[in-house]
C-alpha cells in the first residue's frame, strides 16, 4: 500500500534507462547531454511548480536564484588561493581537505576550495536572500508580486553583468568538475558522459519525491490552501506569511542546487542564465506543465528543453516560450496538463 | 446554570471612517452554551465577528479567551488557541477536494513541518493517519463521506457549508464562531443544522452565533445579545430578550417618543 505512490517514479526510472539504451543502440549518445542538463532544468522547474502552482504566489525572478548557485560555485572554484595558503583560516581548510590542489592545462599549479563547500554555501545564500526579499515581497499579490520577483530578477542579472568577478558579459568558465562521491563526478568529461545523464536524472528524482511527500502532507497542504483561499487558511490557524517565506526558500533553493550542477557540468556559466528571459521561460514550463502539477512539469521540462537545447527554435528560443505563456495564460489560465484544460482541447478537437 | 465565562468581549469599539460599527459593545459568553448575537443589518454583528477572530484589530477595548487576550492576536493565531470561525460567504480552497478541505481543520492539531513532510517522517505519516482517522468520522457525522472525493468548488451551496463547517469541526475547536450559518439554506437544511449546532454544544463545545433566522436562534439559543447601530440593546436568555421592549421595538417597529 505504501509502496504503491513511488509506482510512478519506478516507471520514469525505467523510462530514463530505456532512453539511455535507444541513445546507446541508435549511436546518439550525444543526446544526453541536452538530456542531462534539461534535467537540471527540471528541478528549477518542480522549485518553481510548488511556489507558483500549489501555493499560487507568482515568482518572475526563479532565474536569479539559479545564477546565485551557479555564479558562487564558480567564483569560489575558480578562485587561485595559492597565495593565501599560507594563512591560517586557510592552512586549516588545507588540512581538512577542503581546498582542492590541482594543474591546470597550461601546467601552472593552482588551488581552489571544494565544490562540496560550494554547493553549501550556495544553497545557504539562496536561501538567505530568498528569505531577506521573500519577507517584504511576499505581501503583494498577483501581478505586484511578479513584477517584484522580475525586478529581483533584474537586478542580479545587472550585476552579474557588471562586476568584474563574475565576469561581466563574458561570465566564468574554466569551473572544475564537482566529484560528489567516488566514481561519480558532475563535470562535462565525454567519459563520463552516462553517469551524469543518471545522476542529474538522480536529483530530479529526488526532487520528485521530496516534493510529493511534501503536497501530501500537513504543510503541503497549508500551502495548497492558500492558492485562492488565504483567509480560509488563516482562519485555519495556517501562518500565511511565514508558508509563503517557507515555500519560497524551498523554490530558490531547487533553483540554486540546480544552477551549481549545471554550472559544473557545463564548466562554466555566463550572463544569459540570470536573464528575465530565463525566467519567463521556467514560468512557461509550470504552466505548460498544468501549474498545481509536478508531472506534467517534468514532463513538458524536459521536453521542451530539450528541444530547446537541442537548437530546434534557432534564434527564436526565447521567443518560444514567451508564446507559449501567451497561449497559456490566454486559454488555459489553469495549466495545459489540468482536466478542465484537457476537457476543452478535448471539446475543441472534436469540432465544438 | 453556573457555567464558567469561556469568552469576554469587553468595550470593544470599532468605527470606519464616520460610522461606529461597534460602540462600547461588552458582553460574556459562558462555557458550552449557544449564545447568539441578532440585530438588524448593519448592527454591527459581523465586525464583531471579525474583532474576536482577529481579522480587524479594534480601535479600544478588550477579547479574552480564558484571561487570555484575544486582540492584537492575527487570525491564525487566534485559531491556534482554539476559537474557529466561519464565513458569511464561505472560504473555502474550492480548487481542493471535500477531504483536503476537511484535512486543513486539522492543522492546528499538527506539528510535522516542512522537512518532516519531504521526508515523510514516521511522525508525520502518523499525524496524517491520525488526522485522516478523525476527519473520516466528522465526514461521516455530518453524511458527507459519499462526496469527499469531490472538488468543492463543484458542490451546492448547502453542502459546503457542511464541508465548512466539518473543517471547523476538525480543528476540534473549543469556541465555534458561525458567522450566519443558515444563510443560503433551505428550510429542511436549516433544521438539520439546528440539530447539528445543539450537538455541537452537547459536546461540550462553546458556540456564538451570528444569525438572520429568528426561528432558528430562538430555538437553539442559550443566551442571546442584541445589537443595533453598534450597541449592545440586550443581553439575556432567549425568553427575557424575547420579552425586552427594546428588542419588539427595533424588530418589529415601534412609536416614536
Amino acid at each position: 500500500m505504501k509502496l504503491k505512490k513511488y509506482y510512478p517514479i519506478v516507471l520514469l526510472a525505467g523510462v530514463l534507462v530505456l532512453i539511455q539504451l535507444l541513445t546507446l543502440i541508435t549511436g546518439t549518445a550525444y543526446y544526453l547531454t541536452q538530456l542531462t542538463m534539461a534535467a537540471y532544468y527540471v528541478v528549477v522547474a518542480l522549485g518553481l511548480s510548488m511556489v507558483m502552482g500549489y501555493a499560487g504566489q507568482i515568482s518572475l525572478g526563479q532565474a536569479g536564484f539559479f545564477a546565485i548557485g551557479g555564479y558562487t560555485t564558480a567564483v569560489l572554484t575558480t578562485f587561485d588561493l595559492t597565495d593565501k595558503i599560507s594563512r591560517p583560516f586557510f592552512a586549516f581548510l588545507d588540512k581538512i581537505g577542503l581546498l582542492v590542489h590541482k594543474v591546470t592545462l597550461y601546467g601552472d599549479s593552482i588551488v581552489h576550495l571544494s565544490p562540496w563547500i560550494s554547493f553549501i554555501l550556495a544553497l545557504v545564500l539562496a536561501g538567505v536572500v530568498a528569505y531577506s526579499i521573500g519577507v517584504p515581497v511576499l505581501r503583494l499579490k498577483g501581478h505586484y508580486l511578479g513584477m517584484a520577483t522580475m525586478g529581483f530578477g533584474i537586478i542580479i542579472y545587472r550585476i552579474v553583468l557588471g562586476t568584474h568577478i563574475f565576469g561581466e558579459a563574458d561570465g566564468i568558465s574554466n569551473v572544475p568538475a564537482f566529484p560528489i562521491l567516488p566514481g561519480i563526478t558532475i563535470g562535462g568529461d565525454f567519459s563520463i558522459r552516462i553517469i551524469n545523464y543518471y545522476t542529474a536524472w538522480f536529483f530530479v528524482i529526488l526532487a520528485m519525491v521530496l516534493l510529493l511527500n511534501l503536497i501530501n502532507s500537513r504543510t503541503g497542504r497549508a500551502l495548497r490552501s492558500l492558492h485562492g483561499g488565504e483567509d480560509a487558511a488563516d482562519a485555519m490557524g495556517v501562518n500565511t506569511a511565514q508558508y509563503k517565506v517557507k515555500v519560497f526558500v524551498i523554490g530558490a533553493v531547487f533553483a540554486a542546487a540546480a544552477g551549481v550542477f549545471i554550472t559544473h557540468y557545463n564548466g562554466g556559466i555566463g550572463p544569459s542564465e540570470s536573464s528575465v528571459a530565463k525566467s519567463v521561460r521556467y514560468v512557461a514550463i509550470v504552466a505548460v506543465g498544468g501549474m498545481a502539477n509536478l508531472w506534467g512539469v517534468l514532463i513538458m521540462g524536459l521536453f521542451l528543453n530539450f528541444l530547446s537545447l537541442r537548437g530546434l527554435f534557432g534564434v527564436y528560443d526565447d521567443a518560444v516560450f514567451g508564446i507559449i505563456l501567451v497561449i497559456i495564460m490566454m486559454f488555459f489560465p489553469d495549466g495545459l496538463f489540468q482536466p478542465a484544460s484537457l476537457n476543452r482541447i478535448k471539446r475543441i478537437l472534436r469540432g465544438k | 446554570m453556573a457555567n464558567d465565562v469561556i469568552l469576554k468581549v469587553q468595550n470593544l469599539d470599532k468605527s470606519f471612517g464616520g460610522l461606529h460599527a461597534v460602540d462600547n459593545v461588552t458582553f460574556e459568553v459562558p462555557q458550552g452554551l449557544i449564545k447568539a448575537v441578532i440585530g438588524p443589518n448593519g448592527a454591527g454583528k459581523t465586525t464583531l465577528f471579525n474583532i474576536i477572530a482577529g481579522t480587524f484589530a479594534p480601535d479600544s477595548g478588550l477579547v479574552t479567551l480564558k484571561n487570555k487576550k484575544l486582540t492584537g492576536l492575527k487570525p491564525f493565531q487566534v485559531a491556534e488557541l482554539g476559537v474557529f470561525r466561519t464565513f458569511q460567504n464561505l472560504k473555502l480552497s474550492s480548487h481542493m477536494s471535500v477531504l483536503d478541505n476537511v484535512l486543513l481543520g486539522r492543522h492546528v492539531v499538527g506539528t510535522a513541518g516542512f522537512i518532516s513532510g519531504m521526508l515523510s517522517l514516521k511522525k508525520s505519516r502518523k499525524e496524517e493517519s491520525d488526522a485522516r482517522e478523525k476527519v473520516f468520522e466528522i465526514l461521516e457525522w455530518l453524511n458527507i463521506t459519499e462526496i469527499m472525493k469531490q472538488e468543492v468548488g463543484n458542490l451546492s451551496f448547502g453542502k459546503q457549508r457542511s464541508v465548512e463547517l466539518a473543517r471547523l469541526l476538525a480543528a476540534d475547536p473549543e469556541v465555534l464562531l458561525l458567522d450566519e450559518p443558515a444563510a443560503g439554506l433551505n428550510m429542511h437544511e436549516t433544521d438539520e443544522l439546528a440539530g447539528l449546532i445543539v450537538k455541537i454544544r452537547d459536546q461540550g463545545r462553546t458556540v456564538l452565533l451570528v444569525e438572520h433566522d429568528m426561528s432558528l436562534v430562538m430555538d437553539i439559543s442559550d443566551e442571546i445579545v442584541v445589537l443595533n447601530f453598534g450597541q449592545k440593546i440586550a443581553d439575556g436568555t432567549a425568553a427575557s430578550v424575547q420579552n425586552d421592549r427594546e428588542v419588539i421595538k427595533i424588530y418589529l417597529g415601534g412609536e416614536d417618543d
